[in-house]
């Protein structure tokens, strides 16, 4: 951190307009429409569970939604002796998922 | 044929009401017919703010069960005859609102006034969408602070999506008035700039109105701050926005209550 960021950190109004703007862009984006994240995070697990059991409190999932660009994290564990389950039929999705 | 102005912000305590008072009296006082409607059912305020709370006799519901008439109901000021209230119910549960109902007392309301002021409930509930329902105008008052300019945002959504005049296809004229505005603090970088609220809402700006001792003196009386005291800062500030309202081009400035010797010495609140 440069002795130039430590003066501009001492002003809260340009802090305040930065959270705004990543949040609104967000919050229009979101409102009235699916949400593209939620629905990735959705999706992927649903692609998991359809092959390997998976216990749902033992996903980690971690989400930061920036301006430019959010990230999702999800971190499965699968169990050594987990066992891959027989392709299902097209619908695919186990009820569990 | 009279035009509908509705005032709202989705947060509460960011002077809805206080405007609505304000910019009412102001219309009036340049000639205008003017009527305030409270849609705050339970929780009115309105009379209160305008010095009229011992006057309220029938009340909005009333007039939309039928059980009174409307020039029964509207409470004329005793300052400016131009200018009416009709008051929300303060007992009666909300859901006594119905739509036709509204819709029936505003149309009523269009033909005898110029202008038909609907000062909203917080919230995005039933009784903001009832109040914003029939609006030819919307005054969205915003605070320079971050939740009040989230909230705003969403009630600038549901103005694009849930009035009358959208459903239609048509376009609802919207302004934003910035309240409690403290330009010291703006300019310190302590306070979010009016600019930077533009930006982000981006709807065009109504008026500034500062942050000032006058608006709760005004409400302690009971008076529009327009009324109580129309040289001061805050009512400078309102008397240039109705005219804002009417159309007419009026540059934005942000007036200031001057302040003494010792205000200035003192004058640095600790915030």
């Amino acid at each position: 951190m440069s002795l130039f960021d430590i003066f501009r950190k001492r002003t809260t109004a340009p802090v305040a307009r930065d959270r705004l703007q990543v949040l609104l862009a967000h919050e229009r984006s979101v409102i009235g429409k699916s949400d593209l994240i939620a629905l990735l995070q959705e999706e992927i697990l649903a692609v998991i569970a359809k092959h390997v059991s998976v216990d749902r409190d033992a996903v980690q999932i971690k989400l930061d939604r920036g301006s430019s660009f959010s990230t999702l994290e999800i971190d499965v564990e699968v169990p050594l002796d987990a066992k891959v389950k027989k392709p299902t039929t097209e619908a695919g999705v186990p009820a569990s998922a | 044929m009279g035009k509908v102005l509705v005032v709202t912000s989705g947060k509460g305590g960011v002077g809805k009401t206080t405007s609505t008072a304000a910019l009412g009296a102001a219309l009036a006082r340049g000639g205008e017919n003017v009527v305030v409607i409270d849609f705050d059912v339970g929780l009115r305020n309105l009379d209160l703010v305008m010095g009229a709370e011992r006057r309220v006799v029938f009340d909005l519901i009333n007039v939309v069960q039928g059980d009174a008439k409307l020039a029964q109901a509207l409470i004329r000021d005793k300052r400016i005859d131009t200018l009416s209230l009709l008051p929300a119910s303060q007992t009666r549960d909300k859901d006594a609102l119905t739509i036709e109902g509204v819709d029936k007392v505003i149309a009523e309301l269009k033909e005898k006034f110029d202008w038909v002021i609907c000062d909203s409930p917080a919230g995005i509930e039933r009784g903001a969408l009832l109040a914003m329902r029939n609006a030819d105008l919307a005054v969205v008052v915003t605070n320079p602070e971050v939740s009040s300019v989230r909230d705003s945002d969403r009630i600038i959504g549901m103005l694009d999506s849930k009035t009358l005049k959208a459903e239609r296809g048509e376009r609802i004229e919207k302004f934003l008035l910035v309240t409690r505005y403290d330009p010291q603090r703006a300019a310190r970088n302590e306070m979010l700039k009016v600019d930077d609220v533009l930006e982000i809402l981006s709807v065009p700006l109504l008026g500034i109105i500062p942050e000032s001792e006058e608006v709760l003196k005004a409400s302690n009386i009971g008076a529009p701050v327009t009324l109580n005291n129309p040289n001061s800062a805050p009512s400078k500030a309102y008397f240039d926005a109705a005219r804002r309202l009417k159309g007419e081009t009026v540059e934005v400035v942000v007036p200031m209550d001057r302040k003494g010797f010792m205000g200035r010495l003192f004058g640095r609140r600790v915030a």
